[in-house]
């Protein structure tokens, strides 16, 4: 069952003439019929579950938001940059009308009156699509005063980052929108409370948003029926790395994951096998070959001790080293470290200098250990999660890999030039 | 290769001896009327005007290739900030430059998925061919978000792949010469990998 992909690569799609054409904007006029408790009952009803990588229901993120004549805002989360995601870039670029529909309605049931649309800086292209849809919406009356004849009005502005992974953090992207370093604050409060210019802010991925109209078509209660019960509905999954047909594939959550990775995405190069895997994106610890089965869904991911994040899986071949993996991951890591918080900010940087240790033949397997003790003692001590995101990949490489770091160490060490001095 | 570092200047010495530079004067900070008009429209947009810091310098490294300090000098002035406060902005930045760079802005994606189809060699071989020609800008950059067309780059914003090193002379020209980069190999181009998508 095809969602957000149905058809999805009909021609002039971004245009609000095929659009509209396609049924477009109707969810939009049903909406705006109901009272906006409404709309609210029908989102909790669907189960939806943020599709940026927390998995938090939906629903009941816009129901934290406080009542009564506050201006409120609702910010759409599109830096996505964890690596190996690329969903929300294919909805921007190919249907962005449904994007702003979504957008819309999910400010009627929240009661936002200004809207901002954060997107990486790298997105040029999907950011000028998008914002040519914008100008069609709100010449159309879709977006401004009083839509469509209601009393619900909204504002959105387009913001375009300048490449920072910490801004898809939603408290950084907030500090970043607000025309400051990408810094995360620390929670609580948390935005729905206290967020943009410190006012009750929601804040929601593309994926989420662009699911919104369908949930106000198919109701609530129809939407929950697909996927699983704790899983509700239809995921993109980007896959890539090591496959033969690397994309995005829409699929209902809980299928096995064998299914996207081999049948969809065609598997590993011939003569190859699946060394290891990240299910949701670089943050998420890697799985094995030997849990291929494991359904893809949000519990049974958190169930195998990984997760599943942003729907992100980027799959190892059995012809690439662990080092070479765990020290990419925690480069990156390092890199894109605010710098705010201790743990994150030295732990990055000697977790690849001990890997690089590793690799020059200068490490012993007593280091494995401290490498594994700073994991330990990055995750949950700092503002925001981007420490753990590399804690908990790279933690579960030296648990599940350890063989193979300590004969990659030994292999070094042979192989170093000179003997170390003592 | 490693990443240039973000905290340009963490370890020159501070002067000391002078005060901190305040909000520039507009009698004697002259603006280009475009660039003035484009970051005034940008303030306009947002219930707080600080918020436009991140266009104005974008706007502002456009007309001047760099965040030079007159660069930051001049979004300072419109829009009544110190500068001090937009070189903190500036300097966060991937895509803000704290330096001269080339013109053209190849970005070769080096994260997890590229680099397992061969980004790393494909970032070799740009840096390369492109030698000293100071036109190009060529820098290995995390994820772009593309994985989908790995090895992959993102040449003056227009992102291209899967990409071989035999594709690097062919890039390079097509910049050199104004032609659309690899017009058969721009994602914008390619069709959604999902079978059941259809058109």
């Amino acid at each position: 069952m095809k969602i957000l992909f149905d058809r999805i690569d009909e021609p002039g799609l971004n245009t609000l003439e095929v659009y509209e054409r396609r049924g477009g904007y109707e969810s939009l006029r049903k909406a705006l019929r109901m009272t906006p408790e409404e709309v609210l009952s029908e989102l909790e009803a669907s189960n939806l579950r943020g599709r940026g990588g927390a998995g938090f229901q939906m629903g009941k993120k816009v129901s934290f938001l406080p009542h009564g004549a506050i201006e409120k805002y609702l910010v759409c989360n599109a830096d996505e940059s964890e690596p190996g995601t690329f969903k929300d870039r294919e909805l921007m670029q190919k249907t962005p009308h449904m994007l702003i529909e979504g957008l819309v309605i999910a400010s009627y049931a929240a009661g936002a009156g200004r809207s901002f649309i954060y997107i990486r800086g790298e997105y040029a292209q999907q950011a000028d699509i998008l914002d040519a849809a914008l100008g069609e919406a709100r010449a159309a009356g879709y977006i401004g005063e009083r839509i469509l004849g209601s009393e619900h009005s909204l504002s959105v502005v387009l913001h375009r980052g300048a490449g920072a992974y910490i801004c898809g953090e939603e408290t950084g992207l907030l500090d970043s929108l607000e025309g400051k370093r990408g810094n995360p604050r620390l929670k609580p409060p948390f935005p729905a409370n206290q967020g943009l210019y410190q006012g009750p802010t929601l804040i929601n991925n593309v994926e989420t948003l662009s699911t919104v109209p369908a949930i106000l078509r198919m109701g609530g209660a129809a939407y929950a029926k697909l996927g699983t019960e704790t899983s509700t509905g239809t995921k993109l999954v980007s896959v890539s790395g090591h496959v033969q047909r690397p994309g995005n594939y829409e699929v209902e959550l809980g299928i096995p994951s064998r299914e996207l990775i081999y049948d969809l995405a065609g598997g590993p190069p011939q003569g190859r096998t699946v060394k290891c895997w990240f299910p949701g994106g670089s943050s998420s610890p890697v799985l094995t070959g030997a849990d291929l089965d494991v359904p893809y869904d949000f519990d049974s991911m958190a169930k195998a001790g990984s997760m599943l994040g942003s729907g992100a899986i980027i799959v190892v071949d059995d012809s690439t080293p662990i080092l070479d993996v765990a020290l990419k991951t925690a480069k990156f890591y390092r890199h894109e470290s605010c710098g705010k918080c201790t743990p994150c900010r030295e732990g990055t940087n000697w977790t690849v200098t001990m890997l690089e240790r590793i690799d020059r033949g200068e490490a012993t397997p007593m280091d494995l250990d401290i490498m594994a003790s700073v994991q330990d003692h990055i995750i949950g001590n700092c503002l925001c999660v981007l420490g753990d995101a590399m804690a908990m990949p790279i933690g579960s490489m030296i648990v599940k890999f350890r063989d193979e770091f300590e004969a990659h160490m030994e292999k070094r060490r042979v192989q170093a030039p000179e003997p170390l001095e003592v | 290769m490693s990443a240039p570092d973000r905290s340009r200047g963490w370890d020159l010495p501070a002067d000391l001896a002078s005060d901190p530079a305040t909000i520039p004067d507009p009698a004697t900070t002259p603006v280009p009327a475009e660039l003035r008009s484009e970051i005034e429209a940008h303030m306009a947009l947002y219930p707080d005007s600080s918020s436009a810091a991140l266009p104005a310098l974008e706007a502002a490294q456009r007309v001047h290739g760099w965040c030079s300090p007159e660069a930051i000098e001049q979004v300072a002035c419109v829009m009544g900030v110190t500068p001090a406060s937009l070189d903190a902005v500036a300097t966060f930045y991937d895509m803000l430059y704290n330096e001269p760079v080339g013109e053209h802005a190849i970005f070769v994606c080096t994260n997890i998925s590229c680099s397992l189809c061969g980004a790393d060699e494909l970032y070799a071989a740009l840096l390369d061919a492109a030698g000293e020609d100071t036109a190009f800008n060529v820098r290995a950059f995390e994820c772009l978000g593309a994985c989908d067309i790995a090895p992959m780059a993102s040449v003056d914003g227009v992102y291209v792949g899967p990409l071989a090193t035999a594709d690097v002379p062919v890039l390079l020209e097509d910049v050199r010469t104004g032609r659309p980069v690899l017009a058969e190999k721009q994602l914008l181009r390619r069709a959604c990998a999902d079978p059941g998508a259809g058109a």
